[in-house]
């Protein structure tokens, strides 16, 4: 008859339940913080980066034609570039940059759902 | 002009608004309905709601005339007030949307739950909605008076009015509809026309604007003038005069003495093809490569000017109450981010328009430089390049007047419903028990105040107080709210002496510019265009006396961020705080 031998090793430490992220940031955890943290930091640095550098480039102009006269005068189709710049260019770029921040922020978003709403 | 055409094209527009409210009224059933629209409004519907809203008088009308007067440095104003909406949809739209709340005072009750802040974000409310309706209804008179001959009240009381009519009918709802319309009434005025005047311009030889020296008249040209003017004259001009010159009767040749001249109401004069055109004195205009160049005018402080310009428009526009109480009417923060991507792109099709009239009117209307009334440009610009007898240039006269009317009355109803919201929830709540009484009676008062100072004869030129609503916008509310959703160090405190002395510096600056007159010198610069000083102070005293006050941080500040910058399809505990509470007691 072969013995039986129970090998008993230290008791490994049970294994956490897996529960959703959603009650980390319910409860206000270190991971729901870190969850929260991350949420607002990618959607401030997104946001930042889009509306500085397009407004900032707006905005770069008058110092440019005030120091640098001669960047105002060149004409296209008989209009001063300024005026082409200012009173059309300016719109398609405002619309445009818009619309690539939405696209972003709603794909942070999804990122956030699918981290923190997996059960 | 013909008044029957004008007054027929106001009447339209007065109707259609007052019918599209009352039939808003049968979808208005709740106090949700009456703020914001039960929250069921598409983007796209949303989105001409708000570009209807914002597009006032100061842009259907003012953006043509400053580009007239002063050239290239005023294509600024379409730019900026387009682009606050870029840094609103960046850093705003969507986490103020989440906070669920339906006014500002709101969102500073939520976020730093304090009711004396919310008391202090009412006031600032009320102020600068008032001070944006004083001029929506002050230009109302003049564009009436300007088209048909009424006496200067009719257009306030008009305006107020309709605008009443519509609000007590239906609220936010019937608005949001009422304001859609507008956007497309109002595009569709300033764009055929600009586009049929192009073409005549373009059959005229494309006659090109001069970048040396004065605009100058390009035919022989009558002007009579309406109103006593000071005229400033380079260099001596042989006119025709009938009437006062300098006091004295003339009739006839006269020569115009280089400098001031005084010209009597009533007085004609005729100028010959290729005279300089006199300015109006207070007026200021600009002429040769100033007019035609950016930053060339040779205006003191032109790039401190421009930039506090720049930062008051940017800044200011997610500062009005108005713009900001149609963001609670999207479903959600997702929807809040297209809405907003959708009114850029409708403002931006709006103001490619302005520029077209302001450069026009320098060819074919320089007498208004003359006159002073660049603002009327949009205006007279059809009659007076497709000759005012014509049918094309009547047509277009009523189209051009229907859109400025458009303009007054949508903003007015923006204003008033959000200073209504304001004052029924803050001021009139505790008197009245029932909300929707409470809308009601907060709809007169909030109407009521601006249409008596307008009466009152209190005559502030358009640009200025509508200046002065921006710099306050941009120096109390704008750090108030990219302070509160991103700061989570912010106090009551912080946030109340931030408003104060924001909002304090940028009254008493513009308050002082336009009660003293504008001087000259560092000084008159730094009155005249505060934003780019009280901005900075209003962001540096929040910061500060927040840090100093740490024990003040809010106790639900966890469950606040929480709601304000997560996606709404994530369940999670947001907090319990409701702004319909104050409804259910």
């Amino acid at each position: 008859m072969v013995e039986r031998e129970v090998v008993t090793g230290p008791r490994r430490p049970q294994r956490r339940a897996r529960r959703p992220a959603t009650s980390d940031i319910d409860e206000q955890t270190r991971l729901g913080d870190v969850y929260l943290r991350g949420l607002m930091r990618t959607q401030l640095r997104l946001g930042l980066a889009v509306g500085l550098s397009t407004l900032g480039l707006l905005a770069a102009l008058p110092v440019v034609f005030a120091l640098a006269p001669g960047t105002a005068t060149p004409t296209l189709a008989g209009i001063p570039v300024p005026w082409w710049l200012l009173g059309i260019g300016a719109y398609p770029l405002l619309a445009g940059a818009a619309w690539l921040y939405v696209r972003q922020s709603e794909r942070v978003e999804r990122e956030f759902t699918d981290l923190v709403d997996r059960r | 002009m013909n008044p029957t055409a004008g007054l027929l094209a106001v009447l339209l527009v007065a109707i259609s608004t007052a019918l599209l409210g009352i039939v808003g009224v049968r979808a208005a059933r709740t106090t949700s309905d009456f703020y914001v629209a039960s929250r069921t409004v598409s983007p796209w519907w949303n989105a001409s709601a708000i570009s209807g809203e914002y597009l006032s008088a100061a842009s259907f009308l003012g953006v043509a005339g400053l580009i007239l007067a002063y050239g290239a440095d005023m294509l600024w104003f379409g730019v900026g007030y387009t682009a606050g909406y870029l840094l609103l949809l960046v850093l705003v739209a969507a986490p103020l949307r989440r906070s669920g709340a339906y006014t500002l005072p709101d969102f500073a009750e939520l976020r730093l739950e304090s009711q004396v802040l919310r008391k202090v974000a009412s006031a600032g409310v009320v102020t600068i909605g008032w001070l944006y309706l004083l001029p929506q209804l002050h230009a109302a008179g003049i564009t009436l008076r300007t088209i048909t001959g009424t006496p200067a009240w009719v257009g306030p009381v008009a305006v107020a009015a309709v605008v009443l009519v519509s609000v007590l009918a239906g609220g936010m709802r019937a608005i949001t509809f009422v304001q859609a319309f507008q956007y497309w009434l109002k595009v569709t005025a300033i764009a055929i026309p600009a586009i049929v005047l192009v073409l005549v311009w373009r059959a005229d030889g494309s006659p090109e604007i001069t970048s040396e020296g004065p605009a100058t008249f390009t035919e022989t040209t009558t002007v009579e003038v309406a109103a006593p003017v000071e005229l400033e004259v380079a260099e001596p001009l042989l006119v025709h005069a009938e009437g006062t010159l300098d006091g004295d009767a003339v009739s006839g040749e006269v020569t115009l003495p280089a400098g001031g001249v005084q010209v009597g109401t009533g007085t004609e004069l005729t100028f010959a093809e290729d005279a300089p055109v006199p300015h109006a004195q207070g007026l200021r205009a600009v002429d040769g490569p100033g007019w035609t160049y950016p930053m060339s005018s040779g205006t003191p402080y032109a790039l401190y000017t421009t930039y506090s310009l720049i930062i008051a428009l940017f800044l200011g526009t997610m500062g009005l109450p108005h713009v900001l109480v149609r963001f609670y009417t999207n479903p959600d923060g997702r929807a809040a981010r297209r809405t907003t991507v959708t009114v850029l792109a409708m403002l931006g099709v709006f103001y490619l328009f302005p520029t077209i009239y302001g450069g026009l009117g320098r060819l074919y209307a320089p007498e208004l430089l003359l006159t002073g009334r660049t603002e009327a440009v949009v205006l007279l610009l059809p009659s007076a390049m497709l000759g005012a007898g014509s049918t094309a240039g009547q047509v277009l006269t009523v189209l051009v007047t229907a859109g400025a009317f458009a303009a007054f009355l949508s903003t007015a109803s923006g204003l008033t419903v959000s200073v209504a919201g304001v004052l029924s929830q803050d001021v009139l709540n505790r008197r009245i028990s029932s909300p929707v009484t409470a809308f009601r009676v907060g709809t007169v008062l909030a109407l009521l105040v601006p249409t008596l100072l307008a009466l009152g004869g209190l005559d502030l030129a358009i640009a200025d107080v509508v200046g002065l609503a921006f710099a306050v916008a941009a120096s109390t509310f704008c750090p108030l709210l990219l302070l509160g959703i991103w700061w989570r160090r912010l106090t009551d405190a912080g946030a109340m002496a931030g408003l104060v002395v924001g909002g304090g510096a940028a009254t008493a600056a513009v308050g002082a510019t336009i009660m003293l007159g504008s001087s000259t010198g560092l000084p008159g610069a730094l009155l005249a265009q505060p934003a780019a000083w009280t901005v900075p102070l209003a962001f540096i005293t929040m910061v500060v006396v927040s840090l100093l006050t740490p024990g003040r941080r809010p106790r639900g500040l966890w469950r606040t961020m929480v709601r304000l910058h997560t996606p709404e399809d994530v369940p999670l505990d947001r907090g319990p705080w409701d702004p319909e509470r104050r409804f259910r007691r």
